[in-house]
């Protein structure tokens, strides 16, 4: 029994990461048919340098990245303190609200936003982008710094005022510390939504500016060479690096004692 | 040192009035409980005094200054939370130090007041540990600790020991009497514990729906309660309703003589009488010294509860049913079935107010 288990495990791990593994060695191979023998190359990457065209849509995707990420974790905190510590009317509706937008497919979230930034004047173009990644972001910024919220006792805050603290001293020596993980968690999350995205990207783009999953995108549509494997290997390895991050700061359950 | 007093202090929330028209004077180094069912107000009392609630009405002083429009943190309080409330991401000094910082006070002094809080909570050289290192009943006297070295003009404990277990929190009890009794600050704990607030209080106050019923020594409310919400929610009381007739109460057909005044003559009275303080058969302790009248009403035995050092008896005279407490000092319980004679002296027959 055990040993099916294992055999089990270890088939959907093959199968999740040996199309990466793929995607990553031929990025080395000197064949630009992907063909056999292997032959070990750092051609595709070379040739990657000189491509301005990917380098710019890499940097444009970096930048808009940390962007997105910044304004998204500043607002999604706010609306997180605001409906985890605050009570107003329309509360629990605000909360249920935020969930549609992470559900709602990103094609017809797409379609909407490049209708809207028609009609109002924002138009396209990266700050388009940037408006979209944002919005994106937000619910799932306050959803994971509110469950951070919602895991760290209220009367902390009361014990500090209690104390001689006013509400903002309060917040940056209490809350804020015992937030951080949820917060740098979030950041991170955002930053990974916005590096992957690539349905708004392509809706909200113009020509000669863009990201670099647009950008691979036309590339391939043009005709597939190895480097796309090289500027992918690239991409995954950020990656990889953000998701792990995201791992070590938000640990399952939070702190371990957030009295 | 510093009295605080309540004045006509009023709160509700939308339509639901959680207290009403409350005026109590917590005196100069007292420790008086708050005890009422939840729901009675005393939380809410108790985050006025601190500053948390604002009320609709009224006024709250510490000592000479009127603090009701004085935000908590201007007010200088200490206050204990029911799940303590440390700063889990501190070390016990810095959870302790933590007003001192808001006071101005740090570096080499604030070190030595640190240390002199944790020594009087028995917890000396625990500075460099985190909360979450140490126990239940550690982490409360942290809380306590960081609560007076403030030196707060009023301690406020909000069902400070609820959270731990039955041997653990009578440990505390008589460590927060010293504490309190050593540092002399005037107290208010809230408690929905009636033992806890017997022990530890130089004065009750007893809340129902918003109201503060009674108030006084322990043993002044529990031996005079005035009501039968009282007498009740303090310890155990069997109630006789009769009618007054030639200045005792007529019940069935025994005269029931008291000490306290009586309401006018052919009028309903309801009389309290505490479980311990009835002998049955008159055989047992409690008899009435010689010259007294005593009250006696014939019951029978209807079951007895065994726990080994008491007795309870439940028994019944005619419509009514009774509670007895005695000792087990013969170590043989009457049976059921058995007719005895209840007998209590009249300083024990308590009238109440309703």
């Amino acid at each position: 029994m055990l040993r099916i288990a294992r055999l089990y495990i270890a088939l959907v791990l093959v199968f999740l990461y040996l199309p990466i593994v793929v995607m990553a060695a031929m990025g080395f191979n000197a064949s630009p048919l992907y063909a056999l023998p292997f032959e070990f190359s750092t051609r595709w990457y070379q040739d990657l340098a000189g491509n301005d065209r990917l380098i710019e849509a890499g940097w444009n995707s970096i930048w808009l990245a940390v962007l997105t990420s910044v304004l998204a974790t500043v607002f999604g905190t706010l609306a997180a303190l605001a409906l985890w510590r605050r009570s107003f009317r329309g509360r629990n509706l605000l909360r249920i609200l935020l969930l549609p937008p992470i559900a709602i497919p990103w094609l017809i979230t797409g379609t909407a936003m490049l209708v809207f930034f028609f009609w109002t004047g924002i138009g396209r173009g990266l700050h388009a982008m940037l408006i979209g990644h944002v919005a994106l972001a937000i619910p799932y910024v306050v959803l994971v710094v509110g469950t951070g919220l919602q895991t760290m006792r209220a009367d902390l805050e009361e014990a500090a005022m209690s104390l001689g603290s006013t509400p903002v001293h309060a917040f940056f020596r209490v809350t804020l510390p015992l937030l951080l993980p949820s917060i740098v968690g979030a950041a991170l999350f955002a930053f990974a939504v916005s590096l992957d995205q690539f349905v708004i990207s392509y809706f909200l783009s113009v020509p000669g500016m863009t990201t670099l999953p647009v950008e691979i995108y036309s590339a391939i549509r043009k005709g597939f060479t190895p480097e796309i494997n090289a500027i992918s290997t690239i991409l995954l390895v950020a990656s990889m690096i953000i998701i792990l991050g995201f791992a070590r700061f938000a640990r399952p359950g939070g702190l371990g004692d957030s009295r | 040192m510093t009295a605080v007093d309540v004045t006509a202090v009023a709160k509700s929330y939308g339509t639901t009035t959680v207290l009403s028209d409350i005026t109590q004077t917590f005196g100069e180094g007292t420790f008086t409980s708050l005890l009422g069912p939840s729901g009675s107000g005393k939380t809410t009392l108790l985050r006025i005094v601190a500053g948390f609630v604002k009320p609709d009405a009224g006024v709250v002083r510490i000592g000479e200054r009127d603090v009701t429009d004085v935000p908590v943190w201007s007010r200088n309080i200490g206050m204990v939370f029911q799940s303590y409330a440390l700063f889990p991401h501190m070390s016990v000094a810095q959870n302790v130090g933590f007003g001192l910082g808001r006071r101005g006070i740090r570096g080499a002094k604030a070190k030595a007041e640190v240390e002199r809080a944790l020594e009087m909570v028995r917890l000396p050289g625990y500075g460099d540990r985190y909360p979450r290192q140490l126990s239940g009943g550690q982490q409360q006297r942290v809380a306590l600790a960081r609560a007076i070295v403030i030196r707060p003009d009023v301690l406020l404990l909000d069902e400070p020991l609820s959270a731990l277990d039955r041997r653990l929190r009578q440990e505390m009890q008589v460590e927060l009497l010293r504490i309190q009794r050593e540092s002399g600050l005037t107290t208010i704990f809230v408690t929905h514990d009636q033992e806890e607030a017997l022990t530890l209080s130089d004065s009750v106050a007893i809340l129902d729906r918003g109201r503060i019923v009674q108030v006084g020594r322990p043993a002044e409310v529990y031996e005079r309660p005035k009501t039968r919400f009282a007498a009740e929610f303090l310890g155990d009381a069997n109630f006789l309703t009769g009618t007054v007739r030639g200045g005792a109460v007529e019940i069935a057909d025994s005269m029931i003589a008291t000490e306290g005044p009586l309401p006018v003559e052919g009028s309903q009275a309801t009389i309290a009488v505490r479980p311990e303080k009835i002998a049955i058969d008159g055989a047992e302790a409690m008899p009435a010294a010689p010259d007294e009248p005593t009250n006696r009403l014939r019951a029978k035995v209807l079951s007895v509860i065994y726990s080994g050092t008491s007795l309870t008896y439940l028994l019944r005279s005619g419509e009514l049913s009774l509670k007895v407490f005695a000792q087990n000092s013969l170590g043989r319980p009457l049976d059921s079935g058995t007719d005895v004679v209840l007998s209590w002296a009249p300083r024990h027959s308590v009238v109440l107010a309703d």
